[in-house]
């Protein structure tokens, strides 16, 4: 990073320029006057030299800065601000394919369960007849049997439901990875900004050294949210806020209010 | 009060044709699966409000549940143009949205919504505002 030092630019040329206008009073006072107009001539040089300079010097600055927006080498193909979409494409890739793995396998799950259930239930009612002893020996033969599958059964399903389980926990290895990824985006935002900063900072100082005065618009209002056209805005981050409802009761709360 | 919701259970319509629209599959899954749980398996999903409204005008629809910031045609947008046409214009509507803001709530009903449900959501929460939805609607 170039450090721009004006005040000693600011000195180093006023001392010319002082120097130079006393030569040209001294020339004044002499009544040289051809050679006092020369010597405007030569402090005319000196503005514009100086000018020359600085604008070259905040030139290659910003060109510097420019470059380092780009971050990583040249011959890299792509920059980190390409990387960085490619990193937030991985994340929602990521997240997508572990949310339908977990939903997969707990549809997958989910039948294993209902059967225990629902066989359980109707065995239970079988049992409750033969505890009353409310059953002939071929049922009761038919009901032994159904139990010794049931509790066959239920072992199996209970195994698969708990591998199920298992996968389901590991499916969310995501956060982790994700998270990594994250991170590094949020460094280079960070980093980003940073740059940016400066830049802007670099950009006042052309326009201080030039004497370019913008003409500052007032900054065009951003739409305001009870416009008519409302605009979708995501997640809530920052709960605290007033202007947000903190769970569904709020929202309950608030459209009752609204006579719903 | 008990009896009244005992018999909507009844009275609610497991049949009833429901259009899913989120941007996101893995929440139109989340919600069909929900819906399926609750007994209501005559769905089907639209990606936004530009996909979606087409299927809503040429297929009857008894209910639909929309997200509301999605790319194309947004959630709200999908419920002012359903509220301005004449044959959708009574269609239920519940909004299953992350968006939590005050504004975003009063603008939502002012546009006609029947629900409004913020994400992340619970099974009951959603079962809740649908029973509410149709004890409404049909009584």
């Amino acid at each position: 990073m170039v450090d721009m030092n004006l005040e000693s630019v600011d000195s180093d040329v006023g001392a010319e320029i002082r120097a130079l206008a006393e030569n040209m009073l001294k020339q004044l006072e002499q009544g040289e006057l051809t050679k006092a107009v020369a010597l405007v001539n030569d402090l005319n040089e000196i503005r514009d030299q100086t000018l020359y300079t600085e604008i070259g010097k905040l030139t290659r600055a910003l060109h510097e800065s420019i470059k380092n927006l780009e971050f990583s080498d040249p011959a890299d193909a792509g920059s980190d601000i390409e990387n960085t979409t490619d990193k937030l494409t991985y994340v929602l890739e990521m997240t997508d394919k572990s949310a339908n793995r977990t939903m997969d396998l707990a549809d997958t799950g989910d039948p294993l369960a209902k059967e225990i259930s629902e066989q359980g239930v109707q065995l239970s009612e079988r049992w409750k007849k033969f505890m009353n002893k409310d059953i002939n020996s071929t049922e009761f033969r038919a009901l032994s049997q159904d139990i010794e599958a049931y509790l066959l059964n239920s072992t199996t399903n209970a195994n698969e439901i708990r591998q199920q389980f298992s996968e389901i926990v590991l499916a969310q290895d995501f956060q982790d990875l994700t998270g990594q990824v994250i991170h590094k985006v949020t460094d280079l935002i960070r980093d980003v900004e940073s740059r940016l900063v400066r830049l802007v900072v670099m950009a006042g100082q052309v326009d201080q050294i030039t004497g370019i005065r913008h003409d500052l618009a007032t900054p065009s209002q951003t739409e305001n949210s009870e416009g008519p056209d409302i605009a979708a805005e995501g997640p809530q981050i920052n709960k605290a806020d007033k202007a947000v409802v903190n769970n569904q009761d709020d929202v309950d709360d608030l459209l009752s209010s609204l006579g719903f | 009060m008990i009896q009244k919701s005992r018999l909507l259970e009844v009275v609610l319509d497991k049949n009833m044709k429901i259009l899913i629209v989120d941007d996101f599959s893995t929440m139109r899954r989340i919600v069909k699966n929900l819906l399926r749980d609750l007994g209501f398996t005559n769905t089907q999903e639209a990606d936004d409000g530009t996909t979606a409204l087409p299927m809503l005008q040429n297929g009857d629809f008894d209910f639909l549940v929309t997200d509301w910031n999605m790319p194309g045609m947004t959630g709200l947008d999908l419920l002012k143009t359903i509220r301005q046409d004449e044959r959708l214009k009574t269609l239920p509507v519940l909004m299953v949205t992350a968006e939590a803001k005050r504004d975003q709530i009063v603008a939502a009903a002012q546009a006609g919504v029947n629900g409004y449900v913020v994400k992340p959501f619970t099974a009951a929460v959603l079962k809740e505002k649908i029973d509410k939805i149709f004890e409404r609607v049909e009584g």
